[in-house]
C-alpha cells in the first residue's frame, strides 16, 4: 500500500467525519445539549486535523486546530452553542469541506472567507462573543417574536436542564479523581505450565506488580495434589493479589503483557461488592481504600452518605483515604457537575454499542457491480432454464418444475439481497442541501430553515449521486424565489424564518422526494404572461392551473424579475427535469398561491433495472421505458387523420397528438404500417410533448436488466440500451426522447458505425 | 513482410477460417471462444454487415458478417456457421464465419507480403499471405476492420 493508497482512505474518512461534524452540529442547532454530540462533533474536527497533519497539510491542519479550539470550548462549557455560535460553525464546516476538497483535488480555496472565519472562531473561542458578533449576521436573532420555538431564542447563559454552566475542564476533572483516590486492582492470576516452559517466573511478575503500588498477595493452594500425584512440570499454584495503585488496571495489565496468553488473567478494580465480601471472608486484609464513584454521581444525595465514606476511610487508614476525606467537601459541591460527567459516559458507552452494533466493511464498488451482473445473468439463465422446461414438458408438474420454482425463488431473494448491498441512505445528499440552504440564505439576505425527513431511505448510489445536481438547483430556486424576503414574510403574518422542507420516502417500489417550501407559490399570471412573451403558449391559451405550473420546466423559463447569482441563469427548471427523467424519474409540481410549492419526484431505486413495456415492432422486440408512457391505446380509422404529405396525427379525447411509427424510425420497415393493425403509446418526451408511438403489438409488462451497447459496440441513436429477455435473447430498449426528436424531423444519425472504413 | 505483421503473430499460432472459397487467418491470441450460430437481433441504422447482437453470458455481443465486412457477398447465416468471439481493443466481437478450419503454427518466414495487385480495401487489412500446404491464407488485423474501437482503447 503505497502513500497515495492512505491518503485516498483518509480523504475517504474525512468525508464521512465532515458529515458526522454537519449532523452533529445541525443538531446542537436544533438545541440537542448532549455532550455526546458535541464530543462527536469535537472528534470528527480532532481526527481530520491529526490526518491531514501526517500527510503535510498545513492549510487544513491550522484551521482545523483553530475550530478544534474554539470547540473544546464549547466542550468544555465555556462557551455557550448559541445559534451565532454554530452559525459560525456551520460555515467552518463548509470551509474545512472546502480545504479538505482542495487537498485532494488541488484547486484553491476562498483564502479571505477562511480567514475571516478563523479570526471569528479565535474570537469565540477567547469569550468575545460580542465582538464576533458583527461579522455573523443574525436577521432573526435581531427581532425574535415571543412565539419563536424554544431552541431559537436559547438564553445564553442557562440552558435546557437548568444548570448553571460553571466554567469546568474535562481535563482537570480527569486529573483530580486520580489525586484524591488511588484505585485497588484485584488480580486473579492463574499461570499454565506454558508460562514456565517458556521461561517465565511467577514471581518475577509479582515483583514487578508490588513496584506499582502497595500491594498484598495470597496465594492459592487448593490446587496442589498429593505429593505422589504431583507433576513436576505442572502449575497449581495461583494468586490472589490485591494493589492499590493510580497506573490503573491498564497499569496492571502491562505487567503481564509477555505472560497473558499463558496464564488465566482477571483484573478489576474492585468494587463495593468485593469489599463486601472481604469482610467475611477469610482473604488477608486489605488496604484497598474502597471508594464508590457512584456516591459522586448521586448529586446532592451524596452529601447523607459522606459518613460512610469517611468510616471505611478511618478503618482503612490509608494515605489516599486521609487524602480523600480532605476533598469531600470539595467532592460533594462538584456533585452536579459529576452527575453530568457521569451522564456523558453513560450515553458515550450507548453510542459506543450502538456503533458497534452495525458493522461495516468497505468494498470497491466495481467488485458489488460485478456480482450484480452476476446475479443479473443468474436470473436471466433461471428464466430461460424454466422456460425450456415448460417446452419440453407437457405433463406439467414434474420434481423439476416444482425444483425450478424454488430456484426462482431464490433468485429473486438473491437478486434482492445484491442490490441492497449498492442501496445508501439519501443522507450525505440531503446534508449537502443543509450547506447550501445556508450560503443562499446568507446570499439572498433570507432567513430559511431546512427540515429534512426520511435521510435514511435507501435508493441505489447511482441515483444518489446523480440526485445531487437537480436537488441543489431546486433547493436554490425554492429559497431564491420561492421565499420571500424576511420583512415580506412579517407583513404576511408568516413566521419571517422561511422552512423547506426536503423529505424521502418509499412508494411502491420507488422513491419519492418531496420538496416544499411556505413561500409565495407560483405567481401564475406572471408565468402564463412569461410563457406567452416566450411563444410557449398562444395568447389566447385556456390553461389549467396545473398546466400554467408545470409551464415552468419548458426550456429558458425563470420568472425571477432580476437574474441573480444563485439561480435564474436561464438553465432553470427544465434542465432538472432532464436530469430527473435520465434517471427514469418523473417530477411535478403543485403550487397554492401565498402558502408555497412542493415539488415531487419519483425515482426508481435502482438503474440497473427497469419497468419496462416490451412491445414487438416490425418482428424485432423492444422495451418501452414504463415511466415514459402516458397511457395505451388502441386507435381506430376513425380517429387517424392524415396531416401533410407523410404525417399522421391521432384524435385522442378531441387533441391531436402525432402519430410515430417506431419501425419506420427504427429503419426496421420501409413503409409505414397501418395504425389500426397495431396499438399506441402516448408518451411524454422531454419536450414535454406528447407523441402517440406506433408499436404493432403489445407482448407483456416487466422488469428488465439494463445491458450496455456502447461496451462492446457504439451508441445506436432511438436505443438507449439493451437487455436480455427470458428466452435469451438481446432486446433493444427504446430511448424515447430520441425516437421523438427523430420524429420532429432530425433523422437519427449513427455518429460512428463500425462501417468507419468501408 | 512488415514490422506490424511481425507483431501481430508474435504468438506464433493463428486460426484459419473458412468464408466461401477463401481462407484467412487471425492471431489465436485475439480470439476468445469458438460458438455456433444463434439468432441476433437485428440493430437499427446498423452498416449492413453488423447482423446484430447476441447475449454472450449477459454481455451484449455485436455480431459481424465477415464476409460483407471483408466486402464479399452477404452471408445468410445457418447452424452450421460459425461464430469466432474476438477481442478488439477493450471490445468484444462475435464474427460469422463458414467454418473454423485449422490451428496453425508458423513462423515468420511463412508470411509474405500482400500482392501488389490488391485494391486499397484489401491490403487495409491484409497484413500478408501464408503459404501452407498449398492453400493460401490471409493473414488479418481486426483493428485496422474496426478502427473505431481501437481508437477507443487508445
Amino acid at each position: 500500500m503505497d502513500m497515495n493508497e492512505i491518503k485516498e482512505i483518509f480523504f475517504q474518512e474525512c468525508e464521512e467525519q465532515l458529515a458526522e461534524l454537519e449532523s452533529g452540529l445541525l443538531k446542537l442547532n436544533d438545541g440537542d445539549r448532549d455532550p455526546e454530540t458535541v464530543n462527536a462533533v469535537f472528534r470528527a474536527v480532532h481526527s481530520i486535523k491529526g490526518g491531514a497533519g501526517a500527510f503535510g497539510l498545513d492549510d487544513l491542519v491550522s484551521f482545523a486546530h483553530v475550530f478544534e479550539t474554539t470547540l473544546d470550548c464549547v466542550r468544555s462549557n465555556k462557551l455557550e452553542p448559541t445559534q451565532d455560535v454554530l452559525k459560525v460553525m456551520l460555515k467552518s464546516a463548509d470551509v474545512l469541506a472546502d480545504l479538505t476538497n482542495a487537498a485532494r483535488d488541488g484547486g484553491s480555496v476562498d483564502e479571505a472567507r477562511s480567514r475571516t472565519l478563523i479570526r471569528e472562531l479565535e474570537a469565540l473561542a477567547h469569550g468575545e462573543t460580542h465582538a464576533a458578533e458583527p461579522a455573523a449576521p443574525k436577521p432573526v436573532a435581531a427581532a425574535p417574536k415571543p412565539s419563536e420555538p424554544a431552541p431559537v431564542v436559547a438564553k445564553p447563559d442557562v440552558n435546557d436542564e437548568g444548570f448553571q454552566p460553571i466554567p469546568f475542564s474535562f481535563g482537570d476533572f480527569d486529573e483530580e479523581p486520580a489525586a484524591k483516590y488511588v484505585p485497588t486492582c484485584q488480580i486473579i492470576f492463574r499461570p499454565n505450565r506454558e508460562l514456565y516452559a517458556k521461561g517465565n517466573e511467577a514471581v518475577l511478575l509479582l515483583r514487578d506488580l508490588s513496584r506499582l503500588g502497595e500491594m498484598s498477595v495470597y496465594c492459592d493452594m487448593d490446587r496442589l495434589p498429593p505429593l505422589d500425584k504431583m507433576n513436576p512440570e505442572e502449575a497449581y499454584f495461583s494468586w490472589k493479589v490485591s494493589v492499590t495503585t493510580d497506573k490503573g488496571e491498564d497499569g496492571v495489565r502491562s505487567v503481564f503483557e509477555f505472560a497473558e496468553w499463558d496464564c488465566e488473567l482477571d483484573v478489576r478494580t474492585i468494587e463495593e461488592e468485593i469489599v463486601g465480601e472481604a469482610a467475611d471472608d477469610d482473604e488477608p486484609p486489605m488496604q484497598a481504600v474502597p471508594f464508590d464513584l457512584s456516591l459522586l454521581e448521586d448529586g446532592p444525595a451524596a452529601s447523607g452518605e459522606e459518613e460512610p465514606v469517611v468510616n471505611e476511610s478511618d478503618t482503612a487508614a490509608a494515605i489516599a483515604a486521609a487524602d480523600t476525606a480532605s476533598k469531600v467537601a470539595q467532592v460533594a459541591s462538584r456533585a452536579a457537575e459529576n452527575a453530568k460527567a457521569a451522564a456523558a459516559a453513560a450515553t458515550a458507552a450507548q453510542a459506543n454499542q450502538a456503533s458497534a452494533a452495525g458493522q461495516t466493511i468497505r468494498v470497491d464498488l466495481d467488485r458489488v457491480d460485478r456480482l450484480i451482473n452476476l446475479v443479473g445473468e443468474l436470473v436471466i439463465n433461471q428464466a430461460m432454464l424454466s422456460q425450456s422446461v415448460v417446452e419440453n414438458d407437457n405433463n406439467g408438474v414434474s420434481s423439476i418444475n416444482m425444483g425450478l420454482e424454488e430456484l426462482q425463488q431464490l433468485t429473486r431473494e438473491i437478486q434482492d439481497s445484491v442490490m441492497a448491498i449498492r442501496a445508501q441512505p439519501v443522507k450525505p445528499v440531503f446534508q449537502r442541501m443543509a450547506r447550501t440552504v445556508r450560503e443562499i440564505a446568507d446570499i439572498t439576505g433570507k432567513s430559511v430553515r431546512l427540515i429534512t425527513e426520511g435521510e435514511n431511505t435507501e435508493v441505489d448510489k447511482t441515483v444518489i449521486d446523480k440526485l445531487a445536481e437537480p436537488l441543489t438547483h431546486m433547493i436554490r430556486n425554492a429559497v431564491d424565489h420561492g421565499l420571500e424576503m424576511p420583512e415580506k414574510r412579517e407583513a404576511l403574518g408568516k413566521n419571517p424564518e422561511g422552512t423547506v422542507r426536503l423529505t424521502a420516502k418509499h412508494r411502491s417500489g420507488r422513491i419519492v422526494i418531496e420538496l416544499a417550501d411556505d413561500g409565495a407559490g407560483i405567481n401564475r399570471e406572471k408565468v402564463r404572461q412569461k410563457a406567452i412573451d416566450n411563444d410557449l403558449i398562444a395568447a389566447d391559451a385556456n390553461l389549467s392551473d396545473e398546466e400554467i405550473d408545470n409551464l415552468i420546466f419548458h426550456a429558458g423559463f425563470s420568472t425571477a424579475d432580476k437574474v441573480s447569482d444563485l439561480s435564474g441563469r436561464g438553465v432553470g427548471m427544465d434542465v432538472v427535469k432532464r436530469s430527473i427523467q435520465a434517471l427514469g424519474g418523473r417530477i411535478s409540481i403543485s403550487s397554492k398561491p401565498g402558502q408555497g410549492s412542493v415539488f415531487t419526484m419519483s425515482l426508481p431505486l435502482t438503474l440497473a433495472v427497469l419497468d419496462g413495456m416490451v412491445v414487438t415492432v416490425a418482428g424485432q422486440t423492444l422495451v418501452v421505458p414504463l415511466t415514459a408512457i402516458v397511457e395505451t391505446l388502441q386507435p381506430e380509422a376513425s380517429a387517424i387523420h392524415s396531416f401533410g404529405a407523410s404525417q399522421r396525427l391521432i384524435s385522442i379525447r378531441n387533441s391531436f397528438c402525432p402519430l410515430v411509427d417506431v419501425g419506420r424510425i427504427l429503419n426496421f420497415r420501409s413503409t409505414q404500417a397501418n395504425p389500426i393493425d397495431g396499438v399506441a403509446l402516448l408518451v411524454e418526451s422531454e419536450g414535454g410533448g406528447q407523441r402517440a408511438l406506433m408499436v404493432d403489438a403489445i407482448q407483456g409488462q416487466r422488469q428488465v436488466v439494463i445491458k450496455s451497447l456502447e461496451a462492446n459496440y457504439t451508441h445506436v441513436p432511438g436505443i438507449a440500451a439493451a437487455t436480455i429477455l427470458g428466452d435469451g435473447r438481446v432486446a433493444l430498449i427504446l430511448d424515447v426522447d430520441a425516437v421523438v426528436a427523430a420524429s420532429r424531423g432530425q433523422p437519427l444519425r449513427q455518429d460512428i458505425s463500425l462501417a468507419a472504413t468501408g | 513482410m512488415t514490422y506490424a505483421a511481425k507483431n501481430l503473430i508474435d504468438g506464433h499460432e493463428l486460426i484459419a477460417f473458412r468464408i466461401g472459397d477463401q481462407e484467412f487467418c487471425v492471431n489465436i491470441m485475439s480470439v476468445r471462444e469458438i460458438r455456433g450460430w444463434t439468432p441476433a437481433t437485428p440493430m437499427p441504422h446498423a452498416p449492413p454487415h453488423v447482423l446484430g447482437v447476441i447475449n454472450l453470458r449477459g454481455a451484449v455481443l455485436p455480431i459481424i458478417d465477415m464476409s460483407q465486412r471483408l466486402g464479399m457477398k452477404r452471408t445468410e447465416p445457418t447452424v452450421r456457421h460459425v461464430i469466432i468471439v474476438a477481442q478488439v481493443g477493450p471490445a468484444t466481437v462475435g464474427l460469422l464465419v463458414d467454418a473454423v478450419s485449422d490451428i496453425l503454427t508458423i513462423t515468420d518466414e511463412n508470411i509474405q507480403p500482400t500482392p501488389d495487385i490488391a485494391n486499397e480495401t484489401e491490403k487495409a487489412y491484409a497484413r500478408g499471405i501464408l503459404a501452407i500446404e498449398g492453400r493460401m491464407i490471409c493473414l488479418i488485423d481486426l483493428g485496422v476492420l474496426f478502427p473505431h474501437i481501437e481508437s477507443e482503447a487508445a
